[in-house]
């Protein structure tokens, strides 16, 4: 049962309070200057206790969420998110420790980090880290910047960075914030970089290459180390994107096929909530020649946020590399890839697989067979929606037209990824035989398909202010 | 292991179907000298009891029984158990970023109405659904004014808090743009004939504190008017927005984009993250601004939900032509922040900001009738700087080892400030603990 619900702006009845707040204890006779005093309070509504609670649960009942079941967003990384941290960053000597503190009072955060850092290195191949970026793109940002700095102090900055067509979005955008050019390289037809295309644009202007391993259709580099080779050659660097870390876990490190920068995903590989968008938190891996460069260090490009970093976000992490161990983080990258290679292969009869490479913790279909029908990929999302799954990630990569990108990670047992399949399937015999039910999907969820364009050409961005708001003094 | 649930029966079927004899065949598209041989050098794994006590161990080498004057953007507030209740929902933690609408409306409807709160505090046209804390939004707003005038330049008070300055230089510096400091005078505000001084064409835009990192509330208006004149854009920078409840909003005063840490409005302290940028701008800007934007639609049906719009502004769009990288935000931070006002309301916040403030005015006055001075003269909100008879690390290091966090010594950024301190008093300080920091510091 799913009931309706006004926003809290609708629902406000002057008068109503839901807050408790201490009675002064001091004398007042001092005011504010009234020029600096604000003349008309700020509209918030005015709502009981019981009226809050009720609305935000009662909203919260319209979200999917992994705690719900299975969600299998390519790139994200969607895995169990353990209690345990939960009940960790609840802990008062963390929840309650000020960043200004005295060191010396602060010392169990410090040993935290510090221990942090350096189980990130050892699984990456990396030798120092940084904790400051709050989310992936953030990250990015900050080890372009690391490279730039590096080669700044070496004489030049150089112009350009490579960056495959098969690259998450953010890669591009944070290299633009650096300064530099972006420079395509294309993936053959087995989805791979090759050495020859990279050899095509590289010169003595490329400050690095921008690569994602294993790529965003779950393949790895196969010429990884031979291309990272080529670019240190010519004095430029190698960054790694850090997303889909939860295929080599264990089983191959960064550090150890040439890459000189990098960032983590806690909220992928390290098992963090996402929250509905964020926080995250995207930690920087680098190698010992880039080191002075990291923020804190002596040759720092800066702070790239105020205080440590996403502290709280840092503590789950921590609490998930313990509880795993190296065995337990191993076994979790093989039984994700395992989980991506079984769904890969049940349903490889059923949709188009563009590119037939093995790949490692997500595969990547496209809607080719099901346009025979008029089906787009964008239809069968919303139809996995009535079956009461969270579709995978969709047109991306920008490689594959009308892509379907799947990655159950390793959290998901064999009846998941098994109904997982049957209803793809399933869904793959509708467009065949009932294509209407999968075009106007979905039917069970709150909303119907929702119009996208009407919010761009009609924005309505706030609450509407309601008439007696407006006249109010 | 707990979060494993393959059993070794159904692993050996998994395989059979893929096809594979090993798990280790499944990794054979890796180059077996990329493969890694060695095993990982971390510590061996824990059960639940165990990590708990360990990480309690931890905690427990930190200190967090003192009485605490620590401000200096990172607030202490007492927050309702209700926020806590509706925050620790997995409804709202464990979701991805709402791009499937259809299945995400709470996560949706709760950030359009955390937009409308934010636009109403700040008295501005639109704000995002959140950046990573107010130091990479206030960032973010000076890049947006860079941008937009196409100019070189940014003006930023000296009074912006620190961290912020120094990371606006870090992002807007491999661009080639360079940030220019505006002095303070000894009201602590922003030094008015310096401005006119470095107000000219060149300038993008001028940031400043409000409150500042003093603690102290500058009049926006002629400042507006100044840097509109040179045709840049005007930027307010908030550390502290539960001041909003008693100080005029800036989007009344000229303000063209509101930067601001959003951490006072229930997220608590958590050692400096993760908090919430909050980041708003008058109409007029809406289709440069950076991060993801809530807006109302309808369905198919014609009933109302909302949607994650203006996405032709965003990185997995535009690429490198994006308006800014930004792709996850804060949004469990702004689901807080909107839970949190719907609690304080309308009359709460106002109430709240007048505790806040006549607490302050408190401390201030006693301080000075116990002879010591409080260094700048310009009204301030919950926080200001007491000047000392020594240096203030000294003061701050002899009243830890008393279990009392006087505050934030002003001199690790202002070599002149060194004997300042920077004291800030919230609701959650009682009468005798403002009582007992004055008679320590005096």
């Amino acid at each position: 049962m799913l009931i309706e619900e006004n926003t809290l702006f609708e629902q406000s009845v002057s008068g109503r309070i839901g807050y408790s707040l201490p009675e002064a204890d001091v004398a007042v006779n001092a005011e504010l200057p009234q020029k600096l005093r604000r003349k008309k309070m700020a509209e918030l509504p005015e709502l009981s206790e019981a009226d809050v609670v009720r609305h935000f649960v009662r909203l919260s009942t319209y979200n999917y969420n992994k705690d719900a079941g299975f969600y299998p967003l390519g790139s994200c990384t969607m895995k169990y998110n353990p209690k345990v941290a939960d009940s960790a960053v609840q802990i008062e000597g963390f929840k309650n420790s000020h960043p200004y503190q005295p060191a010396e009072t602060v010392h169990g955060n410090l040993e935290l980090m510090q221990n942090f850092e350096k189980y990130l290195a050892e699984l990456s191949g990396m030798d120092a880290v940084t904790l400051q970026p709050a989310a992936g793109a953030h990250g990015e940002l900050t080890g372009m910047m690391v490279i730039r700095a590096y080669h700044s102090a070496n004489g030049n900055p150089r112009k350009k960075v490579i960056i495959p067509d098969s690259a998450h979005g953010t890669n591009p955008a944070s290299t633009a914030l650096c300064g530099y050019s972006v420079v395509e390289v294309k993936s053959n037809e087995e989805g791979l970089l090759t050495p020859e295309a990279v050899a095509k644009v590289l010169d003595d202007d490329v400050a690095a290459i921008m690569i994602t391993n294993p790529n965003t259709l779950g393949i790895f580099e196969y010429h990884i180390k031979e291309i990272a080779d080529m670019v240190h050659a010519k004095g430029g660097l190698v960054y790694m994107d850090g997303a889909n870390l939860n295929a080599l876990m264990g089983v191959s490190r960064p550090g150890d096929f040439g890459i000189d920068v990098m960032h983590f995903n806690l909220h992928k590989t390290f098992a963090t909530p996402h929250g509905g968008g964020g926080p995250g938190s995207g930690p920087v891996g680098v190698k010992k020649a880039l080191e002075p460069f990291l923020p804190g260090h002596s040759k720092s490009i800066g702070q790239v946020k105020a205080f440590y970093g996403n502290f709280a976000v840092i503590v789950r992490g921590y609490a998930y590399i313990r509880e795993m161990g190296p065995d337990g983080l191993k076994r979790a990258t093989e039984l994700a890839v395992l989980n991506a290679t079984y769904i890969k292969e049940r349903l490889s009869k059923h949709y188009h697989l563009p590119y037939t490479r093995p790949s490692l913790h997500e595969c990547v279909f496209s809607d080719k067979f099901q346009n025979e029908n008029d089906i787009k990929t964008l239809d069968i999302a919303k139809r996995l929606m009535d079956y009461g799954m969270h579709p995978p990630t969709i047109y991306f990569p920008l490689i594959v037209h009308g892509s379907i990108m799947i990655e159950p990670t390793e959290t998901e047992n064999k009846a998941a990824c098994d109904e997982f399949c049957d209803i793809m399937i399933k869904i793959a015999e509708e467009c065949k035989t009932t294509p209407d039910v999968v075009h106007n999907a979905p039917t069970k969820t709150f909303r119907r398909r929702l119009d996208e364009a009407k919010a761009v050409k009609d924005p309505r961005l706030t609450v509407a202010r309601t008439c007696c708001e407006c006249s109010e003094s | 292991m707990r979060y494993l649930p393959h059993t070794e029966s159904e692993i050996n079927e998994m395989l059979k179907v893929v096809g594979a004899k090993s798990i280790d065949g499944l990794f054979a598209s890796i180059p077996p000298g990329l493969r890694f041989a060695g095993s990982l050098k971390l510590p061996k794994a824990m059960s639940e009891p165990e990590l708990m006590k360990h990480l309690n161990g931890l905690a427990a080498k930190n200190k967090t029984n003192a009485i605490s004057f620590l401000g200096a953007g990172a607030y202490r507030h007492l927050v309702p158990a209700a926020v806590g209740t509706i925050v620790s929902r997995s409804e709202f933690i464990t979701p991805y970023t709402p791009y499937q609408p259809e299945i995400s409306q709470g996560t949706l409807q709760t950030v359009f109405e955390y937009q409308t709160m934010i636009a109403r505090i700040f008295e501005m046209d639109v704000a995002n659904a959140s950046h990573y804390d107010g130091a990479t939004s206030t960032a973010e707003a000076a890049l947006l004014a860079l941008k937009v005038t196409k100019r070189k330049k940014i003006l930023v008070a000296d009074s912006v808090h620190p961290e912020y300055k120094n990371t606006i230089h870090t992002i807007i510096s491999p661009s080639g743009y360079e940030m220019v400091e505006v002095k303070h005078d000894e009201r602590g505000l922003v030094n008015r004939s310096h401005l006119n001084d470095l107000c000219n064409n060149e300038a993008a835009g001028l940031i400043v504190g409000y409150p500042n990192f003093f603690g102290a509330i500058d009049e926006l208006q002629d400042m507006a008017d100044v840097i509109h004149k040179a045709g840049g854009l005007f930027i307010t920078s908030t550390p502290e927005p539960m001041s909003l409840g008693l100080i005029e909003a800036p989007g009344i005063l000229g303000v063209d984009i509101v930067a601001a840490e959003g951490q006072a409005f229930g997220c608590g302290v958590n050692f400096g993250g993760p908090y919430l940028g909050i980041f708003a701008v008058k109409d007029k800007y809406l289709r440069q601004m950076p991060g993801r934007i809530v807006g109302e639609t309808v369905d198919t049906q014609g009933k109302r939900g909302y949607v994650l719009t203006f996405a032709t502004r965003e990185q997995h769009i535009r690429r490198e032509k994006a308006t800014s990288n930004i792709c996850s935000n804060e949004a469990l931070c702004a689901t807080t922040a909107c839970v949190y006002l719907a609690l304080l309301g309308k009359e709460g916040l106002k109430k709240l900001a007048e505790l806040n403030f006549a607490k302050t005015e408190y401390a201030k006055e006693k301080i000075k009738t116990h002879g010591l001075k409080i260094k700048f003269t310009g009204a301030t909100f919950n926080e200001f700087v007491v000047e000392l008879n020594h240096n203030a690390s000294e003061v701050i290091a002899k009243l830890s080892k008393e279990n009392i966090f006087a505050g934030v010594d002003l001199g690790r950024w202002y070599p002149e400030l060194k004997n300042c301190l920077l004291v800030c008093v919230t609701e959650e300080n009682s009468k005798e603990e403002i009582d007992k920091l004055v008679s320590k510091l005096c």
